[in-house]
């Protein structure tokens, strides 16, 4: 019989790195020392442990490494229990799942603005990173991370990497002031009205639903359309095969037709995420 | 009746003591009422209905309202739903000042799947006179003697008295000998093996929906123990049919003391498993064990669960338990 | 028209089950029929209904996937799928069978589910048209033609004559592999009791109900924003049995169960939409009110689900959500008050 979607492989944790308090990247490989699967920027996977059960986590590493990262915040039985574990600890992964971002169609070629909240980061650095590898098919990068705290940035030795590129420009912003950080102050929906930025960008933005919808609303004002904002869309999932009818809403199943949506599909939709 | 109740209840539409009523709402057929929430008198006067098949147990849907919605909410209740709204009051559940109550007298309910069963399901009403209940069928009228298709939860009747009421239709009923507990004894004597076996038998049926618990008038809780993912049942179907079964016995230790014995659990389990006979077990030991107790007689008597007796039986069950055959 | 004797009914079933499994309706001990592995002695039942649906044969009510092992820093996945054995089902009605279709739009779609089709590919269906359906039944508000079924061979009792037509590849070489049970008879009887049959569904209270604004895209949200979703819902208690009971509902949840010796089972189980869980994240759960999953539950099946597959609705018109729903609530009671009727 042939490997059933559901059935995951086996991987092992080869590196753990501590991001904040509450989120740590997994770098995940084959027994063999290979990738699992090959897999596009966007795009999830389910891992698990033996009786902790699954839980659906973006893929953060660009398809161009030799490896596969994920970072994950410490939400509950198996994202606690990944926080425990230590390099060599073997884990099931099954995937790669959902619809990418357009990296190689409706983005190729534009201006680029990353827009991304607390984990919000960890499904956009694969893109990043994938634009990065292939910097020349794209035009300008700019992007904009906020978190809580600067304790809570995500990755924030590579935010440091990417902000000494020329070709990228970075903004970070934390919500309260806090002693040590020179850097902006303010929630990002705010911020990235203050940056106001040409209408020559596409927007990829990510992280929590309030923080989307604000950022989007003054995005609006600045004169940006629906079709030239996309997102990710985080839904409870169990299958992750558009059949177990968890991430439903309206005709879409986010699993499969999404994480990753353009926002006039998802005006489209009931408002029930 | 039907419409002397709901003069009554137009009544206090218009002098504004209620401001909705939660009774037994027109279906398609005559069988299928809806339980459902009435908000002015036009809309009861329209589709209220009282009849043989008025079944569901009003008084749990008064949790939510009296929780969370202002304003008076009247409330039908048969004489064995009185003894549940009891229960929900001494367990501050619902508030009393807020609920009108209209008692309802009760003729025996009617069960369309016993008459279905014997005159097809073909059936387009169904309707009681005295001692016949006349079906109209795609096939023509049929009729059949009223005793042989009445609700097996009537049959047991516990009593025919309102406990509580603001109003009363009809008139003042009577604790009934019930000869509830005699299903009861026949499994107790029964060999352990031959009682596994009944049980195992009539739970394999279980589709691990939970309308049993979701109906039932003393499960209450806030969260229940079997929504409690960190259990690890999560009440959904499991792996294994024992673990499965194991939920109606937790659940009936659960409603220990407090079921009422008002039989929604059986009326609405739709693989027909005689629930309240675990139930009834309980009340049958309970009464043997601390006394008679009737949950839901009154407001004031401690269940025998929730105190505690330097004469309860504790040890002893033990010893009776050991000399069961 | 192939034909059997009821006389001769149990020997065939016997012949049956010597090489394959054989499941059909069998009357259980509250009077109400249920699908059940045949023995010796059973007596398949003519019962319009089996209270479970048939999706129980390809749609587990609760399945393992597979095992894993955890030792010390290792993990092992054990494949426990097993090739199954070649079954039979019989006397399954028009609705139920039409309920495999919506679930294959769902099971058979990319990336194929390998559990579902191991036992889809291994039954065969030996349908049962009905001759006196219930006035809950709406099958043919859906397009079924209960006097027809599908199925690998539709069948029909006529008085005390089975008869039996093969309408796929597997049901013929099922037929060619028991002819000598067969007799081939005029098929006149057939004929007669379908027209009697479709004289009494045109008859149904329901089969013409308007299904107009119901599975089309431009609808979606004036359904979804309807007010009446408030009223309908106000009563459900949330226990899930119209989407157990139902043969089209789908959704499943993926569970780890400790077996105690080290091994963890993960399975599959039956889930609702109805449940407060359903969608219930770390930080949020996008349905928070009973109202928001009942309206959930009849969008799926009246709007979601043929706007994803080509107008065909998520409903069958089996009747059995009318019949079991503690506090009677139902999809022909949402039709009538979300449509125009
Ligand atoms: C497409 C997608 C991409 C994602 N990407 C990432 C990512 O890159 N990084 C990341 O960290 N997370 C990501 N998530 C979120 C992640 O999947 C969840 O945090 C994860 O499933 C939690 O799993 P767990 O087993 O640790 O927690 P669980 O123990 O399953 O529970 C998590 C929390 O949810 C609640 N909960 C869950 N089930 C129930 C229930 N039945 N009843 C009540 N409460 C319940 C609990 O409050 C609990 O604290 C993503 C999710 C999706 C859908
Ligand atoms: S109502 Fe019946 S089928 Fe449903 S969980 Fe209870 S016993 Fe099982
Ligand atoms: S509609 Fe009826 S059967 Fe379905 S969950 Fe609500 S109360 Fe239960
Ligand atoms: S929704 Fe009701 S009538 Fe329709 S298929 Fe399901 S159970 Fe049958
Ligand atoms: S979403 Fe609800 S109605 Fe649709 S298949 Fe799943 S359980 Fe059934
Ligand atoms: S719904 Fe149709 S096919 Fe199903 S039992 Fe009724 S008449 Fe037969
Ligand atoms: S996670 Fe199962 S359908 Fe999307």
């Amino acid at each position: 019989m042939d490997k059933d979607a559901l059935m995951p492989y086996v991987g092992v944790i080869t590196e753990i790195t501590r991001e904040t308090p509450d989120v740590k990247t997994f770098r995940v490989l084959g027994k063999d020392g290979k990738k699992l699967f090959i897999h596009e920027p966007g795009q999830c996977a389910m891992l698990s442990a033996p009786g902790y059960g699954e839980a659906m986590i973006s893929i953060t590493s660009s398809p161009t490494e030799d490896y596969m990262e994920f970072s994950i915040k410490n939400a509950g039985k198996l994202t606690g229990w990944l926080h425990s574990v230590e390099v060599g600890q073997q884990v099931a992964v099954r995937g790669p799942y959902g619809k990418s971002f357009p990296v190689d169609t409706d983005l190729k070629g534009k201006d680029l603005l990353f827009i991304a909240g607390g984990i919000g980061l960890a499904p956009l650095h694969s893109v990043i990173n994938y634009c990065r590898a292939k910097r020349s098919d794209y035009g300008k990068i700019k992007i904009v991370y906020g978190s809580r705290s600067a304790n809570d940035l995500v990755d924030y030795k590579e935010l440091q990497e990417w902000a000494n590129e020329p070709s990228m420009d970075v903004n970070l912003t934390i919500d309260r002031p806090q002693e040590g950080w020179d850097g902006n102050v303010g929630f990002v929906p705010t911020y990235v009205k203050e940056l106001n930025p040409e209408l020559s960008y596409t927007v990829i933005i990510c992280g929590p639903p309030i923080m989307i919808k604000f950022t989007l609303q003054g995005l609006k004002e600045l004169g940006f359309k629906d079709t030239q904002v996309y997102t990710t869309m985080e839904m409870r999932m169990k299958c992750g095969v558009g059949k177990c009818g968890r991430c439903n809403i309206g005709d879409k199943y986010v699993c499969k037709d999404g994480p990753v949506f353009r926002f006039d599909e998802l005006g489209e939709l009931p408002n029930e995420y | 009746m039907q419409s002397e109740i709901i003069k009554r209840t137009v009544e206090l539409f218009n002098s504004e003591e209620i401001v909705r009523a939660i009774g037994w709402r027109k279906g398609d057929f005559d069988y299928d009422l809806n339980p459902s929430i009435f908000k002015s008198s036009e809309d009861l006067e329209k589709n209220f209905v009282y009849n043989d098949f008025s079944s569901a147990n009003l008084s749990k849907f008064l949790i939510k309202i009296s929780q969370k919605e202002d304003g008076k909410t009247l409330v039908f209740l048969k004489s064995c739903d009185t003894y549940s709204f009891n229960s929900l009051l001494q367990e501050h559940r619902i508030s009393r000042d807020k609920i009108y109550i209209i008692g309802v007298p009760c003729e025996e309910n009617l069960d369309p799947s016993k008459i279905k069963a014997a005159l097809g399901e073909d059936v387009l009403s169904m309707s009681c006179d005295g001692e016949t209940v006349t079906v109209e069928t795609l096939d023509g009228t049929k009729t059949i003697s009223k005793s042989e298709v009445i609700l097996d939860r009537c049959l047991a009747c516990k009593s025919r008295k309102h406990v509580v009421y603001d109003e009363l239709f009809g008139e003042e009923g009577e604790v009934l000998d019930s000869k509830r507990f005699d299903q009861v004894e026949i499994l107790e004597n029964m060999k352990p093996e031959e009682r596994y076996s009944f049980w195992r038998t009539e739970l394999s049926r279980c589709i691990g929906c939970n309308a049993c618990r979701d109906i039932c008038p003393a499960c209450t809780c806030e969260k229940c123990v079997f929504d409690n993912r960190d259990s690890g049942v999560e009440n959904k179907v499991a792996t294994n049919d024992f673990e499965e079964n194991m939920f109606h016995i937790i659940r009936a230790f659960h409603v220990a003391g407090r079921c009422t014995d008002c039989g929604e659990c059986s009326r609405v389990c739709p693989e027909d498993i005689p629930l309240h006979l675990l139930n009834r077990k309980f009340i049958k030991d309970i009464n043997e064990f601390y006394g008679n107790y009737q949950a839901g007689d009154d407001i004031e008597t401690l269940a025998p669960l929730t105190r505690f007796d330097a004469v309860d039986v504790e040890p002893s069950i033990v010893k009776t338990r050991e000399n069961v055959k | 028209m192939l034909t059997l004797n009821a006389s001769q009914l149990d020997e065939f079933f016997a012949l049956i089950e010597k090489k394959r499994e054989l499941y059909l309706p069998v009357e259980n001990k509250t009077g109400k029929s249920e699908y059940k592995r045949w023995v010796e002695g059973d007596k398949y039942s003519t019962a319009l209904r089996t209270v479970k649906s048939a999706k129980n044969f390809f749609f587990a009510k609760s399945e393992n996937l597979y095992d894993l092992k955890m030792d010390h820093k290792n993990v092992e996945v054990i494949d426990t799928r097993e090739d199954i054995k070649e079954f039979v089902i019989f006397g399954v009605r028009g609705c139920d069978v039409k309920s495999f279709d919506i679930l294959d739009n769902v099971y058979l779609q990319d990336p194929v589910d390998t559990y579902y089709k191991n036992r889809r590919d291994h039954g065969l269906v030996i349908s049962m048209a009905c001759s006196k359906p219930a006035t809950t039944c709406f099958c043919a508000l859906f397009d079924i033609d209960a006097t027809s079924p599908n199925g690998d061979i539709q069948a029909w009792n006529v008085e005390d004559k089975f008869y039996f037509n093969p309408l796929t590849e597997k049901g013929d070489a099922f037929v060619e592999e028991f002819k000598e049970c067969f007799t081939d008879e005029d098929s006149k009887p057939v004929e007669k009791q379908k027209e009697e049959t479709l004289n009494i569904i045109e008859r149904l209270p329901f089969v013409n109900l308007n299904m107009e604004g119901f599975g089309v895209e431009d609808k979606l949200k004036a359904i979804f924003d309807r007010p009446e979703w408030e009223d309908l819902s106000s009563t459900c208690i949330g226990c899930g049995t119209c989407t157990y009971v139902c043969p089209t509902c789908q959704c499943f949840d993926i569970k780890d169960f400790n077996v105690g010796d080290g091994s963890i089972k993960r399975f599959r189980c039956w889930d609702s939409c109805m449940y407060s869980d359903f969608t219930q994240m770390a930080a949020a759960n996008p349905r928070l009110t009973q109202t928001a999953r009942f309206r959930q539950r009849f969008m799926h099946k009246l709007v979601y689900y043929p706007i994803k597959n080509e107008g065909i609705y998520g409903c069958v018109g089996c009747g059995r959500c009318l019949v079991s729903c503690p506090v009677q609530m139902n999809i022909v009671k949402v039709i009538k008050a979300m449509g125009d009727n």
